[in-house]
């Protein structure tokens, strides 16, 4: 289809604003601009139409299934899309005086409270702006932990090699060495590997649980405390709390630090690619240290304070309030049943899928798993020449959204599925359906997988031709 | 009460019983004992009926001013009906990040289309489909320039606050020296400047116009940079610069900016978005998502997230940057905001805003007692000094359901946008001259 410039006719507007009511004021030559601006010149109905088609053209949640392994794609409740949008919080303006935007401080007040709760901290920013953002928060904690006892020698941050690829980034942002721990044959944390690479010089670990595997680190007290014992920080990465939520507590578990995905666990649409929101909670000790500011209570007022010892701000402001605005619509309508059932179903529906498959796909690990499971295509693929990504592709001509490829690094051509409670036993009976048709035709026509997708609006991308020969814009006549 | 679980109740135990399972709790059998909890205490789920009254409630509990003279990193205009009605589309919101490209050209043309008018606008080669919002933008873009002999970033104090305190955060993690080059009459101290970089100078950092609402003068802060091989970073406001003199017209390397007064709300501070532009040359420094033009295999013209090696999902510790999103849903917003005014529009709005603080200054200064507090040209912000606290005058102007300026050191910071009429200006000024004569 056309892009939104070839759509461009001379001279097309809308009518958008009052003429000007005040003597017109010209920039001095010194700062005038010299080059001409080219946008699209367009009437509405075409910017409304160009936009229309291009929606066409893409599959979210609320559109069909999308079990895209650690990404949470539950379903993205309407009634906080409506809440969000309320004049009372869109068009307050984020330096206004306290007294004026009680409502957004208790927003952000009740969204802590709730959160804490569920995640056994004592208090959170809601600074960053999403997990990674998130992770990098944490991480300066940690460093600022540290620094405050004057214990420099606390450089490296022990990664598992099963992580998400951010916190690797994220603690050498943070300025700290990574040392990557190989894991158990299990898929979980080797507690002699970790107790071999734990030291002086560790400042923390970071740690997803259920893990990217998605099974639970049944050792987890154990690996807490020896992380403890060696003067070090746990840190917890939030992105997998959907399946625990409202049963088990990072808190409770040791860890000293937590960032959420808000647009994961708690609903809030991914947009996507963004905005996300990623607050960061803490045990009472590291509280000093948070970024931004910390709303407290002086005689019935919520207020804003600066954390005595603030590793300083992350981003402007106050995070995506509108995400928190939507998350806590979430919460509030949950409730705590409803948190821990969204949990008992979200491992519910992650487990039945992973039996009905179990007969044709290998899975690479054995028996109960959380809220997501790993399938291994390495046999189909050494014995049938069918990879992961022909599967996917295969999927997306089936009018569903694949699963996570080639992740966890440490299982071979993987597809990571998560399905999340909001979907229904029909829809999972429906997917298994397809997988195992896909298997079949990965036995008797691997080709035809080969070729896929080729009901979609495009087919199969020279990913390699842009990286090469980068075209990053449009390039007017 | 208040759930998003389709299945019932017997379809859960039909999956249950294919499992071999009992009860939902035998789906938890690998959490230890001990750690598990009893009791969350958060209250009891509410109906969607209810859940609508209370927040509506907490709502309210805000003031909503009718005019408002504030900006000091969030703007106030005018957002195009069209706009919201794009942006909130269903399959633009919820879809994820557009890794699998076959059905996701939509989200992955709005971002290409969405770079090419950053481009446009900063005037810059390429652009990134953007980051979490302005500030995290300039910190982004100083630990771009940093080389193993350069990690020493000047950045000018006359910037938003909230900038500097992120770039510092975020210095502190790259152990990149941070330094302050003072202002002198509200701008950057030109010589101070040139007397500070040196070949260990990775960057400098100004914003245009700055945080005193003044302009800088650019092109020369880029020359004495590149004279000592350090790169230049401008921190944009993305209205002024639809008639102001491009960063690339400025000898910018990297163009960034607070994208929010791009269609987005002013919404207590976020979501925002961080626009994130630069020569060719620094592109494969350039953080977060890039989209780029490419064919499928059939040759038809495809769009597909792109130059991924850079990122962490596969350098992992080796990455520059840890960012894996971005603002999608406000880079289309900022997209249709900018096709919706289209070139005369985006002009039209720069030229009222600055038209309009042009005439609440001399108006304001009008009054016996105000003065400007600095000289020289100003965009749609000006800091003006008064007689008496600034809070007494804040104060009175909250009762008549007007947000003021922003109280600064020494002064009132004031804003005005295409959203401020004549008359509301004359109203508010009027309200100042009362209390200007108590």
């Amino acid at each position: 289809m056309s892009l939104i410039f070839e759509k461009s006719k001379d001279g097309r507007a809308l009518s958008l604003l009052p003429s000007l009511d005040v003597p017109k004021v010209e920039l001095d030559d010194q700062v005038i601009r010299k080059k001409e601006l080219k946008l699209p010149q367009l009437a509405e109905i075409d910017i409304g139409r160009h936009y229309t088609e291009l929606v066409k053209k893409v599959h979210g949640v609320n559109c069909g299934f999308y079990p895209l392994g650690s990404c949470t794609m539950k379903y993205n409740p309407r009634v906080n899309e409506e809440m969000a949008a309320l004049p009372g919080f869109t068009n307050i303006h984020p330096l206004q005086e306290e007294d004026t935007v009680q409502g957004c401080m208790k927003v952000l007040d009740l969204a802590n409270q709730y959160l804490c709760e569920i995640t056994g901290m004592d208090n959170m920013t809601f600074q960053p702006a999403a997990g990674a953002h998130g992770e990098f928060t944490g991480l300066l904690l940690i460093k600022a932990y540290h620094k405050s006892r004057k214990d420099l020698k606390r450089t490296k941050i022990i990664v598992p090699d099963s992580a998400h690829g951010t916190n690797p980034a994220s603690a050498t942002m943070a300025g700290f060495e990574v040392v990557s721990v190989k894991s158990g044959d299990d898929g979980c944390v080797d507690i002699e590997r970790l107790k071999e690479v734990v030291g002086e010089d560790t400042a923390g670990l970071m740690l997803t649980n259920p893990n990217t595997v998605g099974l639970f680190e049944k050792d987890i007290l154990k690996i807490t405390e020896i992380i403890h014992n060696a003067g070090g920080l746990v840190y917890y990465d939030g992105a997998n709390l959907n399946a625990i939520m409202g049963h088990v507590r990072p808190g409770d578990m040791g860890f000293d630090i937590v960032h959420l995905n808000l647009h994961k666990t708690f609903s809030t649409p991914h947009g996507g690619g963004g905005p996300g929101s990623g607050p960061v909670g803490c045990k009472s000790f590291l509280e000093q240290f948070l970024p931004g500011y910390l709303i407290t209570r002086k005689n019935d007022k919520l207020t804003f304070k600066k954390p005595e010892s603030s590793i300083g701000m992350i981003k402007s402001f106050y995070g995506n309030f509108l995400v928190v605005v939507r998350a806590l619509t979430y919460i509030l309508m949950l409730g705590s049943e409803g948190i821990k059932k969204a949990a008992l179903n979200a491992v519910l529906n992650a487990n039945y899928m992973k039996k009905m498959l179990s007969d044709e796909y290998d899975m690479a690990f054995d028996g109960l798993c959380m809220h997501e499971f790993v399938m291994s295509l390495e046999k189909l693929h050494k014995e049938h020449g069918v990879s992961a990504m022909d599967v996917a592709k295969a999927l997306l001509d089936n009018g569903m959204h694949p699963p996570t490829m080639y992740f966890p690094l440490i299982v071979h051509e993987a597809l990571m599925i998560e399905p999340t409670e909001t979907e229904s036993k029909e829809t999972l009976d429906q997917a298994v359906d397809i997988f195992k048709q896909i298997y079949q035709t990965a036995l008797t026509d691997a080709q035809k997988l080969h070729d896929a997708p080729v009901n979609t609006p495009v087919g199969r991308l020279d990913e390699l031709g842009a990286a090469r020969n980068p075209k990053l814009r449009y390039i007017f006549e | 009460m208040g759930q998003y679980i389709p299945s019932s109740e017997k379809e859960q135990k039909e999956m249950l019983l294919t499992l071999g399972l009992n009860s939902q709790e035998d789906l938890f059998e690998s959490i230890p004992h001990e750690v598990k909890l009893k009791d969350l205490n958060i209250p009891k789920g509410i109906s969607e009926l209810e859940v609508r009254e209370k927040i509506e409630e907490i709502s309210r509990e805000n003031k909503v001013f009718k005019s408002i003279f504030r900006g000091a990193g969030a703007y106030n205009h005018y957002i195009p009906s069209i706009v919201k009605t794009v942006a909130s589309k269903e399959e633009f919101l919820t879809a994820y990040t557009p890794y699998q490209a076959e059905i996701s050209q939509g989200i992955l043309q709005s971002i290409f289309e969405y770079q090419t008018m950053i481009c446009e606008l900063t005037g810059m080669d390429v652009s990134n489909a953007s980051v979490y919002d302005g500030a995290t933008a300039a910190a982004e873009a100083v630990a771009m320039c940093n080389e193993r002999k350069r990690k020493k970033a000047l950045v000018s104090s006359a910037i938003h606050p909230h900038v500097m305190q992120t770039i510092a955060t975020y210095c502190e993690g790259n152990d990149t020296e941070l330094i302050v080059i003072k202002e002198k009459d509200g701008k950057t101290d030109i010589d101070l400047l040139a007397s500070l970089l040196d070949d260990s100078v990775s960057c400098v950092y100004i914003q245009q116009p700055n945080f005193n609402g003044l302009f800088e003068d650019a092109t020369s802060v880029a020359q004495l940079t590149h004279n000592k091989g350090a790169k230049l970073i401008m921190g944009c406001n993305p209205i002024a610069l639809a008639i102001m003199k491009t960063p690339f017209e400025c000898g910018a390397d990297i163009a960034v900016g607070e994208g929010q007064p791009l269609g987005m709300s002013l919404s207590f501070g976020g979501p925002y978005l961080g626009f994130m532009a630069s020569t060719k040359d620094m592109l494969r420094k350039l953080p977060g998502r890039i989209v780029g033009e490419t064919v499928d295999k059939n040759g038809k013209r495809a769009f597909v997230l792109t130059l991924q090696a850079r990122e962490q999902h596969i350098r992992r510790e080796k990455a520059i940057s840890n960012i894996c999103s971005n603002q999608a849903l406000c880079a289309l917003t900022a997209a249709v905001y900018m096709a919706a005014m289209g070139p005369d529009g985006m002009k039209e709005v720069a030229t009222q805003c600055i038209s309009k603080a042009k005439y609440l200054a001399d108006e304001l200064c009008k009054i016996e007692g105000i003065k400007l507090k600095y000289q020289g040209g100003f965009f749609n912000e000006f800091i003006t000094e008064c007689i008496i606290d600034p809070d007494v005058l804040l104060e009175k102007l909250k009762k008549h359901n007007i947000l003021g300026g922003y109280p600064v050191k020494n002064g009132i910071l004031w804003c005005a946008t295409e959203m401020n009429s004549k008359r509301q200006i004359d109203d508010m000024v009027s309200i100042v001259r009362e209390v200007m004569k108590k």
